[in-house]
């Protein structure tokens, strides 16, 4: 097999377990490849090295041993640094957890080591997963592979730029307002927002608890399949897990891979399609998708969603009122960075100057909007009328539901922005979740899947589903992916250091 | 009209335990206040008869077996403490001078 770094993960999970090529061998190739172009896009905040390698070989030992392990058992995989890995650094990109190592792993890092799955490292991100660049990671930004002049999209830039500089066959993202979905189209690479409670929150720091989801991140739909099977399914550690079987999403990828979507219903959003900002390359490159899954067979009408325009306000007051409370937890007492303890100071001092010095101003922002949010005098008016909107988006959904089968939309209104161009002006930042918000709202999946390139960079279709019905986004993405030849996944320019 | 004012965004900062500098106040006064008009349009739509949603899926009171299990050894909880004592975390003195 020659450059494996340029194989499939399924395609690397079959080589392996056929013994045509060893999961140290695979591993080793992307820490070169890591090795060679991470100094240009800076996608990981920690290299995993040595681990890394004792991981596959214990993999290859147990293949050799005639163990039958899953799909995925050997291929190596990025994790997001906001969720814990046992004793390998943690941070989520924050510097007051600068230098953590977690005392447990997160539950889909357990599944991923069990399934066989080889931690190759940790990625870079916005800090906590707020923002939409992730130029608010207090190590310094990742580069989008496309253009290392401009974003890889946040807050999930390091995974989704792993896999498009090939650093990484899989990578694990999380997605709270679009955190997966909006990285995957501007780094053109595939990004799956489970159902909410289809994969345990257990070990992910929580930013805004009623929202985060973690995913993959991957170049091919089927690799995301295969890797959302492997994180999915009940855990009783998280108490909003959803306790049923994890949906048919390999089986779905498969079927769509034959690109037949006859008897398919899908819905334009009628309000995005008239709401003003989206470039108009990104609706081009739209326009042509929706089209092609036309000539696959599917049925596209407009629908109306009239609470959507609304939903971009909620996850501003909903978001930073549930992370001004997650984070209250970062007091500088049993974890992480203290500042300011000379001996005179008290207990009270010492944590907001702790706090001061260990949170950026986007996490800093976004504390006090929350902390405002939620005050006596503005409860009601700010986070209870949020949280109506986030009824009325949900009502959207279930009645556009019962006319299509899935919703269509782009996953984000622009390209990849150059660097430094959004970062002075929070609402501009704020608009790139515009279109994937909706979704966590609801709480239903959604997945961004590269359809074409505007102005050179790449553009992403988002396929939105019900609540568990996980394997329809899956085909549909599938579909469209198998009209590709190449992928654009693997069109991705040279990344030259 | 400014929604929110220099001295309230000082006041949200005391309550959020960020001792923030006399620039930053002058930086986030200015953004919250932008940002705050932006979202405020949450009001135009949501009636009084509409119920809030807080959260995607409709559980409430899981439950498991109360059975004793493992939990964090004592190392490994204090591992990342800032500071520890006599199998504790040591924190700074809980009352100030003056109460």
């Amino acid at each position: 097999m020659t450059d494996l770094t340029r194989r499939t993960a399924g395609e690397l999970g079959a080589a392996i377990a056929a013994r045509e090529v060893s999961s140290a061998e695979v591993t080793r190739a992307y820490l070169d490849r890591i090795g060679a172009v991470d100094d240009a896009v800076h996608a990981f905040l920690h290299v995993a090295g040595d681990a890394a390698v004792a991981q596959a070989g214990a993999v290859d030992a147990r293949i050799a041993a005639g163990e039958k392990l899953g799909p995925l058992a050997g291929v190596p995989v990025a994790v997001k640094d906001i969720i814990a890995t046992k004793g390998m650094p943690t941070t989520a990109a924050s510097k007051i957890l600068a230098g953590w190592l977690p005392p447990y792993d997160a539950t889909v890092v357990r599944r991923l080591r069990e399934a066989g799955l080889v931690v190759l490292g940790k990625t870079n991100m916005d800090e906590f997963a707020m923002g939409s660049s992730t130029e608010y990671s207090a190590y310094g930004p990742t580069y989008n592979p496309w253009d290392l002049t401009r974003i890889p999209g946040g807050s999930g830039g390091g995974s989704a730029a792993a896999i498009a500089a090939r650093e990484a066959p899989l990578a694990i993202g999380t997605d709270t307002g679009g955190s997966i979905r909006q990285p995957g189209a501007v780094t053109g690479t595939v990004g799956a927002k489970p159902t909410y409670g289809g994969v345990s929150r257990y070990g992910l720091i929580a930013f805004s608890s009623s929202l985060d989801q973690a995913g993959p991140v991957t170049r091919t739909v089927l690799d995301a399949a295969l890797l959302h099977e492997v994180i999915g399914g009940h855990d009783a550690a998280d108490s909003t897990s959803i306790d049923a079987p994890v949906p048919a999403v390999v089986e779905a990828a498969r079927q769509g891979a034959a690109g037949d979507l006859t008897g398919l219903r899908v819905g334009v959003v009628r309000e995005f399609a008239a709401a003003e900002g989206a470039e108009p390359g990104v609706v081009a490159a739209f326009d042509a998708a929706v089209a092609t899954l036309t000539k696959l067979g599917a049925e596209v009408v407009e629908v109306s969603c009239p609470h959507f325009e609304y939903a971009l306000s909620a996850y501003y007051l909903i978001a930073p009122s549930e992370c001004s409370s997650n984070l209250a937890r970062f007091d500088g007492v049993r974890y992480g960075l203290r500042a300011g303890d000379d001996g005179t100071r008290a207990l009270e001092e010492v944590m907001s100057l702790t706090r001061e010095a260990g949170f950026g101003p986007e996490v800093k922002r976004r504390i006090m909007l929350g902390t405002y949010a939620l005050s006596a005098g503005y409860y009601d008016a700010f986070y209870g009328q949020a949280q109506k909107v986030r009824t009325l988006v949900t009502r959207d959904f279930t009645s556009a539901f019962e006319q299509v089968d899935v919703l269509a939309a782009p996953t984000t209104p622009f390209v990849a922005f150059p660097l430094g161009s959004r970062t002075a002006d929070p609402v501009a930042m704020y608009l790139a979740d515009l279109y994937t918000i909706p979704s966590n709202l609801y709480g239903g999946p959604a997945i961004s899947v590269p359809c074409g390139l505007s102005e050179g960079l790449p553009v992403g279709l988002q396929i939105m589903a019900p609540t568990m019905a996980d394997g329809r986004m899956y085909r549909v993405a599938a579909a469209l992916e198998s009209t590709q030849e190449p992928r654009l996944a693997d069109q991705t320019p040279e990344v030259t250091a | 009209m400014a929604a929110i004012s220099r001295e309230e965004v000082a006041h949200l900062a005391r309550l959020a335990r960020l001792a923030v500098t006399e620039d930053e106040l002058d930086t986030f006064a200015g953004q919250l206040d932008q940002i705050l008009h932006s979202v405020e349009r949450v009001g135009e739509v949501a009636a009084d008869d509409i119920p809030p949603t807080s959260h995607a899926v409709p559980l409430t009171n899981v439950m498991r077996p109360d059975e004793p299990r493992p939990g964090l050894s004592r190392e490994a909880a204090l591992a990342g403490a800032p500071a520890a004592e006599d199998h504790r975390f040591r924190v700074p003195r809980i009352l100030s001078e003056e109460a």
